[in-house]
């Protein structure tokens, strides 16, 4: 039998189960089963494209074996090492690491360019010719954007740069990129010397870097999405220029799932997606501060948590601090304690809670909470006023009243949690530190509010103590 | 072969495609979502893998040896850290 026959047949799968894949994703139901119909199609796929050794061209014939080799090699040092570390990233580092495949995905766009470009031999038409170099250039700033996306998140590089003259500085980069591609595609028709080539790929990483530096930790989830998406259009044209149509479908199917993700998560933090990459986010706070009226109150955690053992409704609000201190479950441990006394408890999820949307969801859902007590914002935001204990763990940002009333604010506008609105507000913190936003929070100056200092997980020990200490005691 | 308009016919149906799935989907799968189109995007792989077959010279067999290795790398990781995320969600339910 005909192996293209059978490699175009196989593609024609691998796209279909891709795409039914994606659909069953996209339900909480049967989304568990939507990774395996994708997965299921990648396999076939690569299976498949094995069969590609019996049509290489006839120039690559003599070097086919060592190419083959070469091939395999890669293959399972890339899924091995991917496979590993895979499982075993933590539920809370998932962001980064998503971030990491993506860029490396990118990287995989990018070289198919690279190759394109440095065959000697390749006989280049003017349009693949540079939907090759723009597939390469998205491919490249997808790839190092991720790298400098994942060691934010994973806080090996910290700080963002800033000052003035940067977004002008960048934007002379890319047209110099873009310029310099350009010029490869229609002044030298592809067989440009080797340096200039390498010039362009280099530039394109360093823009990617360049781009990405200036954006802070709190917007990273929409970068990384922006990024996703790139790397799908890049995997799309490059499949162009493959004529590879699966290459084509999944890449351009991902290149506009992933730029709609990004404006919903976009729109979940009331920000525009050219805000996020080109303002600088928190760069005025600081300056226009209106004075904060009261001071920080501390209690301590055992006797907030027996205040909520005998509570009849508490809301939790749980942050990124939750998940850093691997908190969950000792969070629902306490629930349960809670619930078991009779206390109606519920979580309140904001959008944006932990790094990305729906990331506190798979955190809390790790720890065995039930769905049925966790609210998305829009769902709860009119049942603090009923609470008489909302309690704030981790979070910062997302609880703080300045959106809702401070102009000169820069998270004014963002929907928030309206947690000041219970009777009373436990902080559950590290220290005095300000949010992400780096903005500080007028909530926990306020009245009803209480801080409890510490890290989440041993705060949450001394409430279950004290509270188990009190039913314990013969009550 | 695929001619130019055959190939904007492709991008254009896929394009919608995507939209359409993605669109009315509840925020606590955004972020399951995202990494399951991040693996689908891995599918490059089987495309670095025919840039590395035809390779003539060394500077295409090491640019594509890297590329299958990244490719490889966002396929396999891409899925076992969505299959990770969408398992606790049956488990919970």
């Amino acid at each position: 039998m005909n192996p293209s026959l059978i490699i175009d047949a196989s593609f024609l799968a691998a796209a279909f189960l891709f795409i039914y894949g994606l659909k069953r994703m996209s339900s909480p139901v049967t989304a568990a089963s939507g990774i395996r119909v994708a997965g299921l199609g990648m396999v076939i796929a690569v299976v498949a494209s094995f069969l590609y050794v019996f049509n290489v061209n006839e120039a690559a014939k003599p070097h086919l074996v060592v190419n083959a080799v070469l091939g395999a090699v890669a293959l399972a040092i890339g899924l091995g090492w991917a496979w590993v570390s895979g499982k075993k990233v933590e539920m809370t580092a998932m962001p980064q690491m998503v971030a990491l495949y993506n860029g490396m995905g990118g990287g995989a766009a990018a070289a198919i360019g690279a190759v394109e470009l440095f065959r000697p031999d390749a006989e280049h038409t003017l349009v693949p010719l540079v939907v090759t170099i723009i597939g390469s250039l998205i491919g490249a700033i997808s790839l190092s954007g991720s790298v400098i996306a994942w060691a934010k998140l994973d806080g090996r590089v910290n700080g963002t740069w800033r000052f003035t003259g940067l977004q002008a500085m960048n934007g002379t980069f890319f047209v110099a990129t873009l310029a310099l591609g350009l010029y490869i595609a229609f002044a030298a028709h592809g067989h440009a010397p080797v340096w200039m080539t390498a010039a362009f790929f280099v530039l394109a990483l360093i823009f990617g870097v360049l781009m990405t530096m200036p954006i802070g930790g709190a917007d990273m989830p929409v970068v990384i999405s922006l990024y996703n998406a790139f790397t799908g259009l890049a995997v799309g044209f490059e499949g162009f220029v493959l004529q590879n149509p699966a290459l084509m479908i999944a890449g351009m199917v991902v290149g506009s799932a992933g730029t709609l993700l990004t404006l919903l998560m976009a729109k979940a933090m009331n920000r525009s997606v050219s805000n996020v990459i080109f303002s600088n986010f928190g760069a005025v706070a600081g300056e226009e501060q209106g004075e904060i009226k009261g001071s920080m109150k501390p209690i301590d955690a055992g006797d907030a948590g027996i205040n909520m053992r005998y509570a009849s409704k508490v809301i939790i609000a749980p942050g990124y601090g939750l998940a850093v201190a691997q908190a969950q479950h000792k969070l629902y441990e306490f629930v349960k304690l809670c619930q078991d006394a009779g206390v109606d408890v519920k979580f309140a999820i904001h959008p944006v809670a932990g790094r990305m949307p729906g990331h506190m969801n798979v955190l809390l859902a790790e720890a065995g909470v039930p769905y049925d007590i966790i609210y998305d914002m829009e769902d709860i935001n009119g049942e603090f006023k009923e609470a008489d204990v909302a309690i704030v763990i981790g979070a910062n940002d997302t609880v703080n009243p300045a959106a809702r009333t401070n102009k000169s604010s820069p998270i004014y506008g963002m929907p928030i949690l309206n947690v000041d609105q219970a009777k009373q507000v436990y902080v559950v913190k590290r220290g005095q530190g300000k949010g992400y936003s780096g903005v500080e929070n007028e909530l926990f100056f306020a009245d009803n509010a209480n801080m409890v200092y510490g890290d989440a997980q041993k705060v949450l020990v001394q409430m279950i103590q004290a509270v188990k200490s009190l039913d314990g005691g013969g009550h | 072969m695929l001619t130019g308009f055959i190939a904007l016919y492709i991008f254009m149906l896929a394009a919608f495609t995507g939209y359409e799935i993605i669109g009315r989907v509840p925020s606590i799968l955004h972020t399951p979502l995202m990494s399951g189109s991040n693996f689908v995007h891995g599918i490059v792989v089987v495309g670095a893998l025919f840039a590395l077959l035809n390779a003539t010279t060394v500077t295409e067999q090491v640019i594509g040896f890297l590329g299958v290795l990244l490719g490889a790398g966002n396929a396999a990781g891409g899925y076992v850290v969505t299959e990770r995320m969408l398992q606790m969600f049956k488990s919970s339910k």
